[in-house]
C-alpha cells in the first residue's frame, strides 16, 4: 500500500507536526516502505497465535489505592510558561 | 410519518478511589488548582504510569452486578488527540479489550412492563483536566487536578426507544453504581454523567439513521429535555428535506436546545494503539470470586424481595431502596419493630423523608436513629399514642430530644384509653353544646367532626381516637 501526498499531510495535522512541501515525497516513499514491510509479516500464517498487546510476556503490576504525592505545583510551574492563579495558561482553545 | 427513535448511552461513572488511575495523587474534589496532579498526570517525560488495584477492583464488581464478562485479560490503548486539558497528547483507555463485556440491566417502563437494556462493555480510562475560559488576557486555564482520576465508561446497546426508557436506564445505573460503592454519584461535581447517541427511523425500518452524540449531560432532567429536543429537531430537520449529520452537539439548558459543538467536521481519528507503557491486565478467577462474595443484595433483588416479604407495594420497595443507606434504615426499623412492615414504611417515606429533604440531610446524617424510630413506632402500636401524636414525639426526636418514651413523659403525651375519662369528658362536652347536639340528632351528620375536634381540644389531642369516635357515636345517637 503506498501512501500519497494528502494522507502524508492528514498524518501530519493528526500529529500536529509542521512539515516542509519538499519533504512530502520522502515521507510518503518512506512509511509506504514501512507499510509493505508489515505487508510482507502479513504473509506468515499467524492461525492460532494470540496478538500481542505488548513485547514483554509479563502482566500488569497494580498498586494499592494510597495516595503517595504530594503537592510539588510550584516546581511544575517554576517551568510552565505561562501561569495564574495556580493555573496553566494556554492559548485559548475556544472561539 | 411515524419516527422511532433511538437512544444509547455512554455514562462516564467516576470510580471513588482515594489515588488516581495510574498515580499516587489525590482524586479529592476541590482542591486548589494543580495541587493534585503530579508528573504522571502532567505527563512529564519519563514518567510510567501504574494501575490501581482499586479500580480493577471496582470495574470487576460493576461487571459482575449486570451479569457482564469480566476480561480475564484487557489491554490499556493510547487514544490520540490535542487539547489542553490533556497534557500527554493522548487519553489511555481501553479500545478492543475493555474490562467488563456483554452485560445487562432491567428497567421498568411506565405501564409496568420490565424491559432489559443491553450493556455493549464497561472500559476503564483516566478523565482529562479541565478547561477555565474565563477570561485569563485572552488565553485559557488549565486545571489538571481531575486528570487521571479513573473513569468506568459503561456503554450501553441502543436499545432505548424513547427519552423515558433512557432516564430509567441511567436511573438505574446511578443507582447500582451507588449501591455497589464504586462512584459517589455526584452529579454536580461531574462524579456521574452522559453522553447521549440520539437517531430517528421511520417506524418499522431495520438500519438505523444517522445519530448525533449528545455530550456531557449531568442531570436526569436534563437527559430527557436533550433528547427530547433532539429528536424533534431531527424529525423536522428530516421531513424538511434535510439531512441529519453525524456530529457532537451540546446541551444548552438555558435555552433547552442542542448545538453542534465541532465547527468542522474532523473525522475522528483517534488511531488507538495499545499503550506500551502498560502491561495486559490479566484477572484471576480467584479474584473475581472473592469480589463477587462482597456483592451486596442488589436493588432489583431487594426490591422484590421488599415487596414479597414486607407485602409492601412497587412503589413504595422502589422508593425505600432508591439508595443503600435508605433501603438498610428500613430494614433496620422493621427488624427493631418485629411486626407493621408498611406502617415503618410510612414514617420513613413520609416524616423522616420530609424532615431529611427539608434539612438537607442524607439518611446517613439521620438525627432519629433506627432504633428511636423502632422505639416510637412501638409505642403506637402499643397504644401509648396516637398517630397523630406520633408526629409530634417523632418532631422533638429529630430535635435531639430524648428517645420517644422520654418525650412522651417529658410532654405528657401519654395517649387517654381510659374509656371512663374519655366518657366524662365527652358528657362535658355535650352538655356545654346543646344546639349543636340536637343539630347532629336532627341530620347534620358533619357536626360529628366538631365533636370530635372539642374532645380532642380538651385532651390536647391525647384522646386514642379509635376509643373517642365509638364512645361519641354511642353517646350522640343517645
Amino acid at each position: 500500500m503506498a501512501l500519497e501526498r494528502k494522507d502524508v499531510e492528514n498524518i501530519a495535522h493528526l500529529a500536529r507536526l509542521a512539515i516542509s512541501e519538499a519533504d512530502i515525497p520522502e515521507y510518503a516513499r518512506n512509511l509506504s516502505n514501512i507499510l509493505a514491510l508489515v505487508e510482507q509479516m502479513s504473509a506468515v500464517d499467524t492461525a492460532g497465535v494470540h496478538p500481542m498487546a505488548h513485547p514483554l510476556d509479563a502482566t500488569q503490576r497494580l498498586r494499592e489505592d494510597a495516595v503517595t504525592e504530594t503537592d510539588q505545583r510550584d516546581h511544575f510551574q517554576a517551568i510552565a510558561p505561562a501561569v495564574e492563579a495556580g493555573l496553566y495558561l494556554v492559548p485559548k482553545v475556544i472561539e | 410519518m411515524e419516527w422511532e427513535t433511538v437512544i444509547g448511552l455512554e455514562i462516564h461513572a467516576q470510580l471513588a478511589t482515594k489515588s488516581k488511575i495510574f498515580s499516587g495523587a489525590s482524586t479529592a474534589f476541590g482542591a486548589a488548582p494543580n495541587t493534585q496532579a503530579c508528573a504522571v498526570d502532567l505527563g512529564l517525560p519519563g514518567v510510567l504510569p501504574v494501575l490501581n488495584r482499586e479500580v480493577v477492583r471496582m470495574a470487576t464488581k460493576f461487571g459482575l452486578a449486570i451479569n457482564a464478562t469480566v476480561a480475564e485479560r484487557s489491554v490499556f490503548a493510547r487514544k490520540n488527540y490535542f487539547y489542553p486539558d490533556l497534557p500527554k497528547g493522548y487519553q489511555i483507555s481501553q479500545y478492543e479489550l475493555p474490562i467488563v463485556a456483554h452485560g445487562h440491566i432491567d428497567i421498568e417502563l411506565e405501564d409496568g412492563t420490565t424491559k432489559r437494556i443491553g450493556v455493549t462493555r464497561a472500559h476503564l480510562e483516566e478523565d482529562a483536566g479541565k478547561s477555565l475560559h474565563e477570561d485569563f488576557h485572552g488565553m485559557t486555564g488549565i486545571d489538571l487536578n481531575r486528570a487521571g482520576t479513573p473513569l468506568l465508561e459503561i456503554v450501553s446497546e441502543p436499545d432505548m426507544r424513547s427519552a423515558q426508557e433512557a432516564v430509567a436506564y441511567m436511573k438505574r445505573i446511578h443507582e447500582l453504581v451507588r449501591y455497589i460503592e464504586i462512584c459517589d454519584g455526584n452529579m454536580q461535581e461531574g462524579s456521574f454523567r452522559c453522553d447521549a447517541n440520539v437517531s430517528v427511523r421511520p417506524k418499522g425500518q431495520k438500519e438505523f439513521g444517522t445519530r448525533a452524540e449528545l455530550k456531557n449531560i449531568n442531570s436526569f432532567r436534563f437527559v430527557e429535555k436533550a433528547i427530547d429536543y433532539e429528536v424533534e429537531r431531527q424529525i423536522a430537520l428530516i421531513e424538511s428535506g434535510g439531512k441529519v449529520v453525524q456530529e457532537t452537539r451540546l446541551y444548552d439548558p438555558d435555552r433547552d436546545e442542542t448545538r453542534s459543538m465541532r465547527a468542522k467536521e474532523e473525522a475522528n481519528d483517534y488511531r488507538y494503539f495499545p499503550d506500551p507503557d502498560l502491561l495486559p491486565v490479566v484477572i484471576e478467577p480467584s479474584f473475581i470470586e472473592a469480589v463477587r462474595a462482597t456483592l451486596p443484595e442488589l436493588p432489583e433483588a431487594r426490591r422484590r424481595r421488599f415487596v414479597s416479604e414486607y407485602g409492601l407495594s412497587n412503589y413504595d420497595a422502589d422508593f425505600l431502596t432508591a439508595s443503600r443507606p435508605l433501603a438498610d434504615y428500613y430494614e433496620d426499623v422493621v427488624k427493631s419493630v418485629g411486626a407493621e412492615a408498611k406502617l415503618c414504611a410510612n414514617w420513613v417515606m413520609g416524616d423522616l423523608s420530609a424532615n431529611l429533604n427539608r434539612d438537607g440531610k442524607e439518611i446517613t446524617d439521620s438525627p432519629v436513629s433506627t432504633e428511636q424510630l423502632a422505639g416510637m413506632i412501638r409505642r403506637i402500636l402499643d397504644n401509648t399514642i396516637s398517630g397523630k401524636i406520633a408526629k409530634e414525639v417523632f418532631e422533638a426526636m429529630w430535635n435531639g430530644e430524648g428517645d420517644a418514651d422520654a418525650v412522651i413523659d417529658k410532654k405528657g403525651l401519654r395517649q387517654i384509653t381510659d374509656s371512663g375519662a374519655i366518657e366524662k369528658i365527652i358528657d362535658d362536652i355535650l352538655a356545654a353544646n346543646p344546639d349543636n347536639v340536637a343539630a347532629y340528632r336532627s341530620g347534620k351528620d358533619k357536626l360529628f367532626g366538631f365533636f370530635v375536634g372539642q374532645a380532642m381540644k380538651a385532651t390536647q389531642g391525647k384522646a386514642n381516637p379509635q376509643q373517642l369516635n365509638d364512645l361519641l357515636k354511642k353517646k350522640l345517637s343517645g
